[in-house]
């Protein structure tokens, strides 16, 4: 069984322009100790799914569908449920490391409270298991740094701290929401090194969201590429990294920039997202793509087509030997 | 924080002669004095007083004496009109009457302000938020000049279950506390309101949130302390705005607080004891400016002094 589940997950927001479809129809699943990366760009839905498993939504956001986690249902429940699986085994780290710690808190106190909530710790301990963790994601001098308050780190290093804060109590699951975006190149790649490392230590099954194609590539076996709202391609990274089948995909991997071919012409997809208020009708990205045609009006299926690949399109761009 | 509010001290005393020499300056420019009355006294009459009170001195002499007087003897002179009294027998007499309904009606309106003001957020667009908006606006149109009446005329002639004025006992203090208060409740609601909705959508609350707390806990622990500071701030200027809106209800409680001393010796150009009320108001003013500026940095870690 599948440690996390999420079947027909939609996820609507009401605006005052009418209702605004964040995410529609996704469907994925995630084994225990797995990393599962979901790519696409700013609004193609990527953060909203995460926070529909979390339950985080804004109060204007309505769902659909079933996401279930451990075998139980979890879309829609109680706080009291969600409140017993988040942190304890489901944990999530932010994307903004300089808004998402309590600026008015010590460190200590904010991480503390994880504990001696669901572990019933002393406060005693629970200060002592937060040192240690501080150490594992090698912020110097934690015994004396943990008395400090947010502002009184770089923005890597308040990312180290959500990270040791997300790891307390050892979740079977942890969701990275673009945990890099706001930090440096240099630091980016720190963090991710640290992510990857923790993951293999603890072995906790792990969804990594973001835009950057290369970090996926160095840290996850399975990518969901998602667009509109959709899920446009899925498969083991490395076959998909190298052969693309979904226009999309291709149109993303293109415009990674290359360091080291000078040459290389860096491809931007033509043309803007989708606005979600107002979608384009079939397929999200067929106002963008060269391939289109009169039946991409017609949303096409989330299709097998080979080894553990699915993709939704109707004009695939080259068959890939079964 | 320690020489913080030394300097801040220090800077007090400065402002406090400003305020003595403006309202000095503006007392004596406007026509008319203390012994000024409908039937004129005779010349050698008036100059007599003139010379005891020492109003025929120049102007920058009698500041210096009056000032030299308060910081010497901690004298603010004696009253010109009621000749058995000083100025500081009259502040002694009405400040604590106005403190108490002042601190009384300071702690109602914010307990009641503030926790009108989380309840309404908590429960956003729902019925309770429209009833608090719905009182807040509605409380705020009340000012106490509005409010003494209504409540004399509901609890004193119509219930008759409370005291229309004096002050002998709590019951005296409901109606001046109700009067005092309804406005800055109101005000206190709707700032606490605005403050707690802006911060619940905040991302520290989201990973608070994350985190499993319960939602009662996001709020005491989380959101509840960000969402003071723009209370706090008002509630310095409110605090003070409170014992000067106690002339209202001096007046129209008779209570007997300082409100209704400053509102006499204002029409009977009883300078010393206007400038006496004056200058406590001032010095409570910077005082709570002091308060304040130290809750922020207690609540605020970014902020060190």
């Amino acid at each position: 069984m599948s440690l996390l589940q999420i079947k027909d997950l939609s996820v609507t927001f009401d605006s005052e322009d009418g209702p605004v479809h964040a995410v529609n129809n996704l469907s994925l699943s995630i084994d225990q100790g797995q990393t599962l990366g979901i790519v696409g760009e700013s609004g193609s839905g990527k953060s909203q799914t995460a926070f529909s498993i979390m339950g985080l939504l804004a109060p204007n956001g309505r769902t659909s569908g079933s996401v279930t986690f451990d075998g139980q249902e979890i879309l829609g429940a109680k706080p009291k449920t969600l409140n017993k699986l988040r942190a304890e085994r489901i944990a999530m780290i932010f994307q903004d490391p300089m808004t998402s710690l309590n600026p008015y808190m010590r460190i200590s106190d904010q991480m503390a409270e994880v504990l001696t909530l669901h572990k019933g710790m002393s406060k005693t301990d629970a200060l002592a298991e937060c040192t240690r963790m501080l150490d594992a994601v090698k912020i110097p001098a934690a015994k004396e740094r943990i008395r400090l308050y947010p502002h009184e780190f770089s923005g890597g290093m308040r990312q180290r701290v959500m990270i040791a804060m997300s790891l307390l109590c050892r979740p079977d699951l942890l969701i990275a929401d673009e945990p890099t975006t706001a930090l440096d190149v240099t630091v980016q790649a720190q963090i991710m090194d640290l992510l990857n490392d923790l993951q293999r230590e603890f072995g906790m099954a792990t969804i990594l969201i973001t835009h950057d194609l290369g970090v996926v590539a160095g840290f996850c076996e399975r990518v969901l590429v998602m667009y509109g709202g959709r899920v446009m391609e899925e498969g083991p990274t490395d076959p998909l990294f190298a052969q693309p089948t979904h226009p999309y995909t291709r149109g993303l991997l293109a415009a990674v920039p290359r360091v080291d071919d000078e040459d290389a012409i860096m491809k931007a997809i033509p043309g803007n997202p989708p606005n979600m208020a107002d979608p384009p009708k079939g397929c999200p990205f067929h106002p963008r793509c060269d391939f289109a045609g009169e039946d991409c009006l017609v949303m096409p299926p989330l299709e097998p087509f080979a080894a553990n690949r699915a993709r939704a399109c109707r004009r695939p761009i080259e068959k890939v030997a079964p | 924080m320690f020489t913080f509010i030394l300097k801040r001290l220090a800077i007090a005393i400065p402002t406090l002669l400003l305020l003595i020499v403006i309202s000095f300056l503006l007392m004596h420019s406007a026509p008319g004095g203390p012994f000024t009355a409908e039937r004129e006294l005779p010349p050698q009459v008036l100059a007599n007083l003139n010379a005891k009170y020492g109003l025929d001195q120049p102007l920058w002499r009698q500041i210096t004496t009056y000032v030299w007087g308060i910081v010497a003897h901690f004298d603010f002179g004696p009253s010109f009109v009621y000749k058995d009294r000083t100025v500081n027998q009259i502040i002694a007499q009405g400040f604590p009457i106005t403190l108490t309904y002042g601190l009384i009606s300071f702690a109602v309106a914010v307990i009641f302000g503030v926790s009108l003001g989380v309840a309404a957020a908590i429960r956003h667009n729902s019925l309770l938020d429209y009833i608090a908006v719905g009182v807040s606006i509605g409380a705020q149109v009340l000012p106490n000049f509005v409010m003494a009446p209504i409540l004399v005329l509901i609890f004193t002639l119509w219930l008759g279950v409370l005291p229309g004025g004096g002050w002998q006992g709590p019951e005296y203090w409901i109606m001046p506390v109700i009067a005092l208060s309804t406005s800055f409740m109101a005000s206190i609601a709707r700032i606490t309101r605005s403050s707690m909705l802006e911060v619940l959508t905040s991302n520290h609350i989201r990973t608070a949130r994350a985190k499993g707390l319960p939602e009662r806990r996001v709020i005491l622990r989380h959101a509840l302390k960000p969402a003071l500071l723009p209370v706090i701030s008002y509630l310095g200027p409110a605090f003070v705005a409170m014992i000067t809106g106690s002339v209202v209800v001096d007046i129209y409680f008779s209570t007997g607080g300082i409100g209704k001393a400053f509102v006499d010796s204002a029409l009977n150009r009883d300078y010393a004891v206007m400038m006496g009320v004056t200058i406590l108001v001032g010095a409570l003013t910077i005082f709570f400016t002091l308060v304040v500026d130290i809750l922020y940095g207690w609540i605020d870690p970014k902020i060190r002094y």
